[in-house]
């Protein structure tokens, strides 16, 4: 067949055209995404000391760090991550391998696909309102873990069934078919061939929670003070992040920015954590 | 031994086998896929030691027919069978039976090789723990016994820590045999197990297979008809949910008595 | 009968048959010609004869190539590979009649330098008109695939090897008369054999073809009167 030459022509003007449309906005995104980054560093670097990692969080005028929201932090994230891992992991596989085509079995998962997109403050309302309005009466490290672990848990959920769901047929079948009860069939084989995608799973959702203000607001509160208490206020980087920079005080805002660099830096160590994973199991 | 000549072409033949050397027995066999009618009236027997040989172009029914030989339907929902499978003169299509202890009196190869994603040796031993409590020792006997059996052995006995997942595709299949056989089953079913696998690997598993045959009930399902010919006894050939032609597979394919197992084996098929 | 879904494997299987027809003709004419060489005393078409015999070797060397080609390509099966296998076979027992033939028209070279014994010669007259039909009965039963007529060839082999009996009782008869007539009648001796076993190529042919169509061997014994020849 043959194509006009003024065919070919208009062809290639078309498609010059778009590609060049497509690398201006993609290095439009780019440029916001280096402003941003370059305004984190440079702040956030300036607020770095040893001080940052070894002293508590000073009132306006004095010398102090971020020690106490770091901890706090790590804190309500790894509660939130072990309440997180069960339900989700759980949740995900009764949706792969039980919940199958059921009614049941979608509603469930329709509402997960909601909560995944419910807004991190709604959550934080609900969580105060049972926890700490009607059930512990005061601000609680625990309350925050909670709050924090039901933004994990759909995420946990889906990818988990996504991965099981990705297990080939026959890998279900011949664990079956040596006579294996189905549940052991899960835990020993299924777990372990979808053990890379569920930890994806697992970290991303951890990068979620890591950086939640909303929720944290509601809940955890604030401290002022080292605490290792679950069950008191706990100090925690968002909040503490929220706070510091509303302030009027120079040496709070760069703290505010010192803290912002460590969430953002320890998110971006965990993704990067999350693709190695990742790429691992595919070459596997 | 039938006596018709294939130029008189039964719709259907299916030749007796002795009743002392059946080991499974299938009669008036049907299987619906929710409302889909799958397998109509199929009887036919598996004989003891011997390879029986499942052919028949996509569709017909073979799989199924393999499927339900170790009930591993039961595990999706709208899929049924009626009729009877005697295992040993028991019917296995009964209710209450323990599928677990059916399963691991009657193993199963897929398709593509599905190793477990752990160590060989703990492939091969996943299957017998589940039954037995052997000591270490018994246990690295089981296994090398089994990977033996299955050709394997001489090619993976310095690396049975390394995971299975690592071998090549034919490695991977015999590992799935030799994980099969472990569990000390009756009966192996084998659903196109080199279909995924090179000419050489596909070589080294048929030899597996023949050797098997001498304590084994094996089933094969296959589309390669010139493994059927070389790696079976008896061969039945399906179609669209019907058992066509049975007998054996020396006489199948010098003369098929019936003129659709005869058009499919010799390429005339559609 | 239904195609092949491989179209060349169909021609591939044409071929052969068609070649195998072609032998057949090329036999049958040289075993009708060998005869009238013998009986006419006809020097020119006993040489013909010899000198085509070439032919039928080329022909089955190509119809074997032929056939091991498909074997090895096609790997036919059931009545395809009763098929291939009955072609080589068919071949193999048309050359050997071929030869039979060449055999019979040297020997009519040498009985046309000596004196004709007519009766004689009349009695082999009849016996390789009924070879040569029997011969062109199976070629039929061949392309026709008429398992019927193979059959029927099968079942009248006997009435050749009575032909050959008597014929013999007659060649002794002559040569004890006239101990003169001894070289002629030793030829026509071996002439007649020739014939019973272009006779008994016939009979294996039909054999073939019945194992060809129906899958099933014709038994062991047939029907046969043959006093002279004890096995």
């Amino acid at each position: 067949m043959a194509v006009s030459a003024a065919r070919v022509m208009s062809r290639r003007l078309a498609n010059g055209a778009f590609t060049a449309f497509c690398v201006l906005v993609t290095l439009l995104a780019l440029a916001f995404l280096a402003a941003i980054l370059t305004t984190l560093i440079q702040k956030g670097v300036a607020g770095l000391s040893v001080d940052t990692f070894t002293m508590n969080t000073p009132a306006a005028g004095s010398r102090g760090g971020l020690l106490n929201a770091i901890i706090g932090s790590v804190l309500l994230c790894l509660y939130a991550m072990a309440i997180a891992l069960v339900l989700g992991i759980l949740a995900g596989t009764w949706l792969a391998e039980y919940a199958g085509d059921s009614r049941y079995g979608s509603v469930v998962r329709f509402i997960n696909d909601v909560l995944l997109s419910a807004p991190s403050i709604l959550i934080g309302l609900f969580v105060w309102q049972i926890m700490v309005a009607n059930l512990l009466h005061h601000f609680s490290g625990y309350a925050g873990s909670v709050a924090l672990a039901l933004i994990a848990v759909p995420v946990i959920a889906r990818t988990t069934e996504d991965v099981l769901r990705l297990q080939p047929t026959s890998l279900r079948e011949s664990g079956v078919a040596l006579g294996t009860p189905f549940w052991t069939v899960i835990r020993s084989i299924l777990w372990k061939s979808a053990s890379a995608g569920i930890l994806t799973g697992g970290l991303l959702a951890f990068a979620r929670i890591s950086g939640e203000t909303a929720p944290l607001l509601f809940t955890a509160l604030n401290n002022q003070f080292l605490s290792l208490d679950m069950s008191k206020e706990m100090a925690n980087l968002p909040v503490l992040m929220f706070n510091f920079a509303l302030s009027a005080y120079d040496d709070l805002q760069r703290l505010a920015w010192a803290a912002a660099l460590i969430v953002s830096g320890s998110v971006l160590g965990v993704t990067v954590i999350a693709r190695l994973v990742s790429r691992e199991q595919k070459q596997g | 031994m039938t006596t018709t000549i294939a130029t008189e072409n039964p719709e259907i033949s299916v030749a007796e086998i002795d009743k002392a050397k059946v080991k499974l027995d299938v009669q008036g066999l049907d299987f619906y896929y929710g409302k889909s009618h799958s397998l109509k009236a199929v009887s036919i027997p598996f004989a003891n030691k011997a390879v029986t040989a499942l052919i028949g172009p996509s569709g017909c029914g073979k799989s199924t027919l393999l499927r339900t030989l170790n009930r591993m339907y039961a595990l999706y929902p709208g899929q049924r069978a009626t009729g009877k499978i005697l295992l040993d003169g028991e019917d296995i299509l009964r209710p209450g039976v323990d599928l677990s202890m059916l399963r691991a009196r009657i193993g199963m190869v897929f398709q593509k090789p599905t190793p477990f994603p752990m160590s060989i040796f703990d492939n091969v031993a996943f299957g017998v723990k589940l039954y037995e409590s052997l000591s270490k020792s018994e246990m690295a006997e089981r296994v090398e016994e089994s990977l033996r059996r299955a050709a394997l052995w001489d090619e993976v006995k310095d690396k049975l820590n390394a995971p299975g997942l690592g071998l090549s595709g034919g490695q991977q299949q015999r590992l799935c045999v030799a994980r099969g056989i472990a569990v000390k089953p009756e009966i192996l079913l084998l659903d196109e197990p080199t279909s995924a696998l090179d000419p050489i690997s596909s070589a080294k598993l048929e030899e597996t297979v023949i050797q098997l045959k001498a304590d084994y009930t094996i089933v094969i399902v296959t589309h390669n008809l010139g493994q059927a010919a070389r790696v079976s006894d008896y061969t039945g050939f399906m179609y669209l949910g019907e058992l066509v032609e049975f007998g054996e597979t020396a006489t199948m394919f010098t003369r098929p008595a019936t003129r659709r197992a005869s058009d499919y084996i010799t390429g005339r098929f559609g | 009968m239904e195609q092949h879904t491989l179209r060349a494997y169909d021609e591939e299987l044409d071929a052969l048959s068609a070649e195998l027809s072609r032998m057949g003709g090329l036999a049958e004419v040289e075993v009708g010609d060998a005869l009238r060489a013998i009986t006419r005393r006809d020097v020119a078409t006993a040489q013909a004869v010899i000198s085509r015999d070439d032919r039928l070797d080329e022909i089955e060397a190509d119809i074997e190539r032929r056939a091991i080609r498909l074997i090895a390509l096609r790997q036919p099966v059931a009545d395809d590979l009763r098929r291939t296998v009955a072609a080589l076979k068919v071949s193999m027992n048309l050359e050997r009649c071929g030869d039979l033939a060449k055999n019979i028209a040297k020997r009519a070279l040498v009985i046309a330098e000596s004196e004709p014994i007519t009766p004689l010669t009349r009695s082999i007259e009849r016996m390789g008109e009924l070879v040569a039909r029997r011969l062109k009965d199976v070629l039929d039963a061949y392309a026709a695939r008429d398992v019927e007529r193979a059959k029927l060839v099968w079942q009248r082999d006997e009435e050749i090897d009575e032909h050959y009996d008597s014929i013999f009782r007659e060649l002794l008869t002559y040569m004890m008369s006239d101990p003169r007539t001894i070289a002629s009648c030793a030829h026509l001796l071996f002439v007649a054999k020739n014939l019973e076993r272009i006779g008994d190529h016939a009979t294996n042919i039909a054999e073939i073809i019945y194992y060809e169509i129906t899958g099933e061997n014709l038994p062991d014994q047939r029907p046969k009167l043959d006093a002279l020849e004890p096995r």
